[in-house]
């Protein structure tokens, strides 16, 4: 940039050259908010609404038990990605909620901007830390100010997938979230989620239907199955089975590439995705080799 | 010698206080405005020609005055007292006709600053939240004005590869909020409505109209080639600039938001063009950093000039809506400016 500067002022005849350009001395004056919304539209007090309704669920419903957590660095930019699961997605909430509760640092769970597209619940989504998968996202985010974000790779072929297919991790997209962390130059932390399959299983999908409704897919679920008896058709597709949650962070992969290039092998990212997918599913295999039941661990 | 300068766009708010900027400094030996209507500022020493819309004069008052730098701010960013014709007619012809003017090997132009707006990079559902100078745009531009500036643009980045030996320098704005300043932001916020589409909450950036002149200033005098997004930092929820103002929120239907609108828009209550709409829907950000990487100071950040706005209109409320009292009189002027009698001190 400046060495373009110093040629084309170079070029000038009639103007003077000026290649050094005067720092202004002038301070950029800050204006008092009235909300604790932040550029990327999360808001802390919303957060904190969100634990305080998740507390309950997090402790009673899900018991959730973390392992590895320690892994997860205090400071500095980091990309936590994690295997996706359940109809209604619940480890988005669990994993935010987890660390955020267990180590104070705030986590942006980045998802499809058809969220963005909903109108309130759009809004509430974003004010509760959720933000678009866009690359430029990430790449602010993780490398310029420096926070977790959390990615699921398999997008919603994940949490797409019947019951028959648990735990059996689809293809990591096409390597996206990998090359975005060799630009930021920050390390992928894998988590491997036990749980969410369990605490809403897809028995069925009704493809037409989504489809004219604009929704991704139309589950049916053995929730719906269970507790339409109980709570009626519309709780019932939103209540969770009581799974018991494992999660259990993996070592933190760091890649020997310089950040911030214009392009990174395809054949390197691919083998990375690859290799961090396989971990994923050798970690979900080995607590599920110690799990006894769904229910109680 | 000194800079001798050409101001586009000297009778809008954009040219005339950019104009004004110029006279003071001891560089600029001259100060040339063009517009199509009377300025509504005075100037002390720049010498304000009329032209029609399309510029299509321009090339024979390039050749005459050899001026070596210009600053072309009339580039329209506002749709709404506009025509898709009229717009063509300033964004695409007029800037044409403008590099043609400095175009070309015998040319004395040695610098142009364009003024741009991030209406480039659309506002969609897609968008990251904030865009860099090389982040493509996630859509095909639907408005016409957006299409306009989008090929204006497309001509500038030719012209600098033409013309190698020009310094181009393209300011792409955010929205701009100031005390002077109208847009369609600022004339519903006057009217203390805040239209917004029900259930979007879209995080919105300004850019304070003193930056926006002292970034075109920036880049004119430090001769700075490229792309740069000018705007605050910060990015802040409509819900908060209502309140910051203290203007009542309106609601607008999601669905065919113009079309329930019209009746409030045609008695000119609210003033609602289609890039605005879409704004509200899902907001803008631009990355800053690269004017502030080239040695740019921002006086404001978004926040600031939000509130210095609403200082400005508490000010305005409180003293009623008198005029400025300037009216451009071209004989009264070239009287001042060019008559023998009068004396020098």
């Amino acid at each position: 940039m400046a060495e373009k500067r110093a040629t084309k002022t170079t070029t000038l005849v009639t103007l003077p050259s000026v290649i050094e350009v005067p720092k202004d001395e002038d301070e950029t004056k800050q204006g008092t908010r009235l909300s604790d919304i932040d550029n990327w539209g999360r808001s802390e007090h919303m957060r904190q609404l969100t634990r305080t309704v998740m507390n309950p669920i997090y402790k009673y419903w899900f018991r959730v038990e973390w392992e590895g957590l320690e892994k997860i660095p205090l400071q500095g930019g980091a990309l936590l990605v994690a295997n996706h699961a359940g109809a209604i997605p619940p480890d988005a909430a669990v994993i935010m909620h987890g660390i955020e509760e267990e180590i104070k640092r705030p986590v942006y769970g980045m998802a499809d901007f058809w969220f963005r597209t909903l109108p309130v619940g759009g809004t509430l989504w974003n004010r509760a830390g959720g933000i678009s998968a866009h690359p430029q996202n990430a790449y602010h985010l993780l490398k310029r100010d420096e926070q977790l974000g959390l990615v699921f790779p398999e997008g919603e072929k994940g949490p797409a997938k019947y019951y028959k297919d648990r735990y059996k991790l689809k293809r990591f997209g096409r390597g996206g979230f990998v090359e975005i962390a060799m630009r930021a130059g920050v390390p992928i932390i894998p988590i491997a989620v036990v749980g969410a399959e369990e605490a809403m299983p897809i028995l069925a999908k009704f493809p037409t239907m989504a489809k004219v409704l604009g929704l991704p897919y139309l589950p049916l679920t053995l929730n719906h199955v269970l507790l339409t008896p109980i709570l009626g058709p519309i709780l019932s597709s939103v209540a969770y089975l009581p799974a018991k949650f494992k999660l259990r962070v993996l070592d933190p992969i760091y890649f020997d590439v310089p950040p911030d290039q214009q392009r990174y092998s395809r054949s390197k990212v691919m083998d990375e995705a690859e290799s961090i997918r396989l971990k994923i599913q050798e970690a979900l295999y080995d607590i599920l080799r110690h799990r006894k039941s769904p229910w109680f661990g | 010698m000194g800079r001798r300068i050409l101001v586009t766009g000297a009778d809008t708010f954009w040219g005339g206080r950019m104009a004004k900027t110029l006279e003071s400094d001891s560089n600029v030996d001259f100060v040339i405005g063009v517009g199509t209507k009377d300025p509504n500022v005075e100037f002390e020493r720049t010498e304000f020609v009329h032209v029609d819309q399309s510029y299509s004069i321009l090339s024979r008052i390039v050749r005459a005055t050899k001026v070596d730098t210009v600053v072309h701010t009339f580039m329209a960013t506002d749709s709404s007292h506009l025509s898709s014709r009229t717009l063509v007619e300033i964004n695409v012809i007029g800037t044409m006709n403008l590099l043609a003017a400095a175009g070309g090997p015998a040319s004395s132009v040695r610098q142009i600053i364009v003024k741009s707006s991030t209406l480039v990079y659309g506002a969609t559902a897609k968008d990251p939240s904030f865009f860099t100078e090389s982040t493509k745009r996630s859509s095909t531009a639907s408005s016409s004005l957006e299409r306009s500036i989008i090929e204006a643009e497309s001509y500038v980045r030719d012209f600098a590869e033409d013309n190698p030996h020009v310094v181009v320098s393209l300011l792409r704005f955010a929205n701009v909020l100031g005390s002077d300043i109208v847009t369609s932001f600022s004339s519903n916020f006057r009217r203390r409505l805040c239209p917004y589409i029900v259930g979007f909450d879209p995080q919105l950036q300004f850019v304070e109209e003193d930056d926006v002149v002292r970034s075109l200033e920036f880049v004119t005098r430090n001769n700075i080639p490229g792309v740069f997004n000018v705007a605050g930092d910060g990015r802040i929820p409509l819900s908060e600039i209502s309140k910051m103002i203290g203007a009542r929120k309106v609601p607008i239907s999601l669905i065919m938001p113009d079309l329930f609108t019209l009746p409030l828009t045609k008695l000119n209550l609210l003033e609602l063009p289609a890039e605005l709409i879409e704004l509200l829907k899902y907001g803008r950000g631009v990355d800053n950093l690269r004017l502030k990487e080239a040695g740019f100071t921002y006086r404001y950040d978004t926040a600031s000039a939000i509130e210095n706005f609403a200082k400005s209109q508490r000010l305005k409320r409180s003293l009623g809506s008198g005029t400025t009292g300037y009216k451009y009189q071209q004989d009264l002027e070239s009287f001042f400016r060019h008559s023998p009698a009068i004396v020098e001190d």
